[in-house]
């Protein structure tokens, strides 16, 4: 009941806000390029202007990070709410924007990569021009590129920034929306093979809006269930009440498909294959590394903070959709004859994986604190980042006449025409398959542990034999590339330049370090510590 | 705090295994980091250097080892001199994980039993590194082939010297990968790459054991290193030991090739045969021994466990004589008698505290003599074009007389003749098997009396009868470089026995694994000593009857035989039995990818996988590329949500 009079303006926390602001900024001025800085300067400048906007945003986040207020009330719970308790800056917020910017940093230099086009961007060139047609034609001879890839870029990134920063569901929608829709444009914009690259825009579209209904649906019930949008309302309201609620379970339900198509869980996983193969691969490895992150954030916070009370109500739903999960990216990924579909299924499992460690919930207890579910799941996702991009980086190198070749028969006998690629892309495959002394190896380490620590044994034990299933299609790949005789037309091995290859080498330097000495890193996701209410 | 909600009352301390404890490094041990090092450091100069290294690639190959070897001596006998409680070292090189309480150091640990393992490692090893000189000298990628031995060197080093079962997972895998890496060596053969893929699919089975023992040492101590687990056992309950038992005795099995996950080793001949001398007979098959008595404090306090242990290696000895028996090709059916003389390792572990040491003793007699005999084969291949069809061999001891003399030295090493190494190690580990249980006792001398036979088999196929050499092949001994070690090897088999001299290595390993359990015979220990070389005479006997030089051996082998001899040809139907015996989803669909891929792969193909294959053709076809019926998919994971929200609640 607040009356006209009584308006006062929102406060706004800009000091503790401000990485997001910076990253919003930086893609409004993006778009003023676009509408004023000539062409021919528009991609040097959008390409400085989006790393450099990220890149202070990072730096930007590590003295957030070190300002977080130290709240005693729980376990190592630091930061605090802002913006009128809509947003909350916490320690796995901050881990998360960390995580977010350094991943997004990195696709930048993968949408910039111009050498392997002869000059130009992966990007369609004009992507109003209907494929096949003189247009189309005209647009590629005179060189047009589309620069404002850069911008949408920076504007998902914020939304995935807001996303698991929201202490409001209304706001988390916002977010959603906001990290959705730039996407669905990026991944229409290949320039080679651009009817299937249309075609998973498209899909994406459809099946990410219809997601967002159930997700807002579910918003909707819950708000009818706790009377306000604030998580730590409804937590009071989900502690307070007796006995079930159709309304809350209602609306957890809804919530949970609409999150759960964002980290690509099965059964709501069947946009994954199809939009990872179509996009540019650029694209496709921001998405695979940046919106699992940000929407796993977002599960997180939604079911740990709000239905934390309510755990013993989902969990069994989590259970079935992270086994369900495991098993179909595993399975399926054996028969796929297609590197990036095969990396699509991959990604599938590995949120099953994820899932595990986030279905344990656990939060530590008494003398043993180990290694808690927030904290392992972090890891994980910083972990997983880096050696995918790295992955779906080299995919863009290995190319024939029509573009990338992505068929993994094509890829027999890689090992001998370029060993130090084929054997780094193994490497890859080796920390997606979790060998110790990779990232991948210390990551699955922490979810299981957490998850056995929770109490989901029966989880970690489907979850280990996954993860032996799984190693036998990475196998494969490396079977292909190192043992198989090479097939008559063999794709050649194109020479990025130092952006690409900047890429892997760094990608491929932090799946190694995260593996052999992942202290650091852990210590982090421990320090981040659980979620502020 | 065990989450398995595993009851039960804490034994009796006194019943429990030894504990470890370990004093920090000073002196020599400070340099242990070493041992594992250079052969790590010529693994990435191989490997990454490229063909700049070609030209000394291989000697700077054999360096490492040799290094390490030395170094190894050196500290072996600093750990002589000290006293008995002194004789475990551990150095803390790194925190390799450190959350909350929970803290994995990457550290080594140096006592007796590591002592003997690291050498063992580093000494065969060299040997095998010098031969390969000799073995690869005309395959141009012969630099890559030293890189990979010293990678799995390194791995294997690890995998024995780790003080926490985290960092001995580290090396399990490592050595899986290198053994990967080593049998698909020759991938233009599809055999090779098909053998590598299995190798590796069946150690991930076993590798499932690890991992999950490691959790649940995690959950149930907050650690996983040998210091505070062997410390936190006895307090636990006899469930959370014998669960334990049987995950690291999955593993164990899964490395060792041991019944049910012995199929790979057969097929892993595929590799170089310095490969099979090194890892597939001295040292990375015997991993899973390691791990059984290393873990002694476990199975001390599970005694069904214990008896898993036991019945795997029983039927693993007897399993694998039997394949042995059939076998044409030699270096498959020195396969058979590895899996073979490894489940009497396995069967000593498992009887305890009376066995322990005499598992490591046999460990270590066989390891020279079988890496003796497999290299001696390598050098019978060698002088026969790369010919490994025993049917194809005959009276190649007057062509390559060194390669024979130092064979037979292993052969009656292995069958057990008086006097040499293998025969004291045996003797005591049927001796403990009958002070257990008669049918532990009566498996083990059957064993020995089939050994006798396969063996003196293999002999006289190769060294003995006519020749039935194909007509472009002129025999010849091998030169110096590989029949030194050979020389060597020969010696060790002969020698190795003395390691029982005045039961030193009881003594010896006392400190790990605790004094030797002495059960009463029901005769004396001599009338079974007479038993046993009287069964192996009885299986000499019989080959010499069959197969002796007056005897024809057909240049093919006979069609028209016995379900018996068939069954042991088609190794016991052991890629069968694994499958019906492992019933677990992993199984099944690891079967399904040797199926689904027969491009790349041309797997096995079997019932079960089929059916699995099927089912994954099936799910992919769900894929129809119709946004329809993906959004439809959605819904119905929504209504099932939902519905499975409100069901598990309202009910």
């Amino acid at each position: 009941m607040i009356l006209l009079a009584e308006f006062e303006s929102p406060k706004v926390e800009y000091a503790t806000i401000s990485p997001l602001l910076i990253v919003v900024g930086a893609a409004i001025l993006g778009v003023l390029v676009e509408a004023f800085v000539p062409r021919a300067w528009r991609y040097p400048v959008q390409v400085g202007v989006a790393a450099l906007g990220l890149l202070i945003a990072l730096a930007d986040t590590v003295r957030v990070g070190l300002a977080l207020d130290t709240l005693d009330a729980g376990l190592l719970a630091r930061g605090s709410l802002a913006v009128e308790n809509s947003m909350v800056v916490d320690g796995p917020t901050v881990f998360l924007w960390g995580t977010l910017l350094v991943m997004s940093l990195i696709s930048v230099l993968l949408f910039a990569e111009r050498r392997l086009e002869g000059g130009l961007t992966s990007f369609a060139g004009q992507a109003a021009a209907l494929p096949g047609t003189d247009a189309e034609r005209e647009a590629s001879t005179r060189g047009i590129e589309h620069t404002e890839v850069f911008p949408l870029l920076l504007f998902a990134v914020t939304g995935m920034l807001l996303f698991p920063a929201s202490n409001d569901l209304l706001l988390m929608f916002v977010a959603l929306e906001v990290l959705s829709l730039p996407l669905y444009l990026l991944c229409g914009l290949a320039r080679r093979r651009r009817l299937l690259s249309q075609e998973a825009a498209m899909k994406y579209f459809l099946l990410g809006a219809f997601s967002s209904a159930f997700f807002l649906y579910g918003v909707a019930l819950i708000y009818g269930f706790a009377g306000s949008f604030e998580l730590a309302d409804i937590d009071a309201a989900v502690s307070a009440s007796s006995g079930a609620n159709a309304y809350l379970l209602g609306g957890i339900g809804l919530m949970a498909v609409g999150l759960l198509f964002k980290v690509g869980a099965a059964p709501f996983h069947a946009w994954t294959p199809d939009v990872y193969q179509g996009a540019p691969t650029a694209v496709t490895a921001f998405m695979a590394a940046c919106t699992k992150i940000a929407a796993f954030g977002a599960l997180m916070r939604v079911f740990y903070v709000a239905f934390g009370g309510a755990s013993w109500d989902w969990r069994p739903l989590m259970w079935v959709v992270a086994i369900l999960t495991m098993v179909v990216g595993s399975v399926i990924a054996i028969t796929q004859t297609d590197v990036k579909r095969m990396l699509a299924y991959s990604s599938i499992a590995h949120a099953g994986f994820v899932l595990v460690g986030f279905a344990g919930v656990y939060a530590g207890t008494g003398d043993v604190v180990g290694v808690t579910s927030v904290s392992s799941v972090l890891f994980y996702l910083a972990a997983y980042g880096f050696s995918t991009i790295g992955a779906f980086a080299i995919i863009t190198l290995v190319r024939d006449a029509g573009g990338e070749t992505t068929a993994l028969s094509r890829w027999a006998g890689l090992g001998r025409e370029a060993p130090v690629l084929a054997g780094t892309f193994a490497f890859f495959l080796l920390a997606f398959a979790g060998i110790p002394l990779t990232s991948g190896f210390i990551g699955k380490w922490a979810v299981f542990a957490a998850a056995w620590a929770g109490g989901a044994w029966p989880l970690v034990v489907v979850a280990v034999v996954m993860s032996a299933v799984a190693a036998f299609f990475y196998v494969r790949v490396i079977v292909a590339m190192f043992f198989s005789d090479p097939v008559d037309i063999k794709p050649a091995v194109a020479v990025p330049s130092i952006l690409t290859t900047g890429v892997i080498t760094v990608t491929a330097l932090a799946t190694v370090a995260l593996g052999v000495v992942p202290g650091p890193v852990l210590d982090l996701a421990q320090q981040a510590g659980a979620f502020v209410r | 705090m065990s989450p398995l909600a595993l009851s039960g009352t804490p034994l009796a301390s006194g019943e429990a295994g030894v504990p470890v404890v370990p004093t920090a490094v000073d002196g020599v041990f400070s340099l242990l980091w070493l041992v594992v090092a250079l052969p790590a450091l010529g693994a990435l100069v191989l490997l990454v250097g490229g063909r700049r290294t070609d030209r000394w690639g291989h000697l700077l190959g054999c360096a490492m080892p040799i290094g390490s070897f030395l170094l190894a001596l050196v500290m072996f006998v600093q750990l002589l001199g000290r006293d008995h409680e002194d004789r475990q070292v551990a150095q803390t090189l790194w925190t390799w994980l450190d959350v909350g309480d929970y803290t994995v150091q990457m550290g080594l640990l140096f006592d007796p039993l590591s002592a003997l393992f690291v050498l063992l490692i580093t000494g065969v090893g060299s040997l095998i590194h010098i031969y390969s000189v000799g073995y690869m000298a005309h395959d141009d990628r012969r630099r890559r082939f030293f890189g990979y031995l010293n990678l799995f060197v390194t791995a294997m080093l690890v995998l024995v010297l780790a003080d926490d079962y985290l960092a001995v997972f580290l090396g399990w895998e490592g050595v899986g990968l290198a053994s990967y890496l080593l049998i698909g060596f020759w991938a233009h053969k599809d055999s090779a790459a098909t053998a590598a893929n299995k190798a590796f699919v069946v150690n991930r089975v076993g590798d499932l054991g690890m991992s999950l023992a490691v959790m649940l040492m995690v959950a149930t101590f907050g650690t996983s290193s040998f210091v505070g687990v062997s410390a936190g056992m006895p307090e636990t309950s006899e469930a959370v030991a014998t669960v334990l038992g049987l995950l690291l005795l999955l593993a164990a099995c899964g490395k060792s090739a041991q019944v049910p996950l012995q199929s790979w080793l057969l097929d892993a001949m595929e590799g170089p045969t310095p490969v099979s001398a090194l890892i597939h007979a001295a040292t990375m098959v015997t991993a899973g021994v390691y791990l059984v008595v290393r873990s002694n404090f476990v199975y001390e306090l599970a005694p069904v466990a214990q008896t898993a242990v036991v019945i795997v290696g029983l039927v693993t000895l007897l399993v694998g004589a039997v394949i042995g028996c059939a076998k044409d090709d030699i270096k498959k059916a020195l396969a058979g008698s590895t899996m073979s003389q490894i489940g009497y390792m396995m069967l000593a572990a498992g009887i305890g505290p009376a066995g322990y040491a005499f598992a490591i003793f046999h460990l270590l007699t066989h390891g020279f003599f079988k890496a003796n005999m497999f290299l001696g084969a390598g050098s019978v291949m060698h002088a026969t074009n790369d010919d490994v069809d025993m049917r194809h061999y005959g009276a190649l001891r007057k062509a390559a007389p060194i390669t024979f003399a130092t064979f037979a030295f292993g052969y009656l090493a292995i069958i057990g003749f008086p006097g040499f190494s293998g025969f004291f190690s045996k003797d005591h580990i049927i001796e403990a098997a009958f002070g257990e249980n008669w049918v532990y006792g009566v498996g083990a001398l059957l064993g020995a009396g089939i050994t006798a036979f396969y063996m003196t088999r293999v002999m006289l196929m190769t060294f003995f009868g006519e020749r039935r050499w194909r007509p472009d092949v002129h025999p010849h001994e091998s030169p110096a470089v590989m029949t030194t070690p050979l020389v060597v090897l020969a010696a060790g088999s002969l020698v190795g026995g003395v390691l029982i001299l005045g039961d030193w290595i009881v003594e010896w390993l006392e400190p790990v694994v605790g004094p030797e359990e002495h059960h009463e015979l029901f005769v004396p220990a001599i009338v079974l000593t007479g038993l046993i070389v009287l069964t192996v005479l009885a299986g000499v006997a019989v080959a010499w009857s069959r197969y002796g030089p007056s005897q024809t051996i057909a240049d093919t082998a006979p069609t028209r035989v016995s379900a018996a001899t068939r069954a042991a040809r088609a190794d016991l139907y052991g890629d069968a039995l694994n499958e019906a015996v492992f019933m677990r989803p992993g199984q099944k669909l690891t079967a399904a990818l040797v199926y689904v891929d027969d491009v790349l792969i041309d797997g096995t193909v079997n019932a079960l996988a089929a059916l699995v294959g099927g089912t994954s053709g099936t799910a992919r076809r769900l894929q129809t590329g119709f946004v329809r019926s993906y959004a439809l998919t959605m819904l119905g994971g929504a209504l099932l949500a939902i519905a499975a929200t409100l069901a598990v609640t309202l009910s």
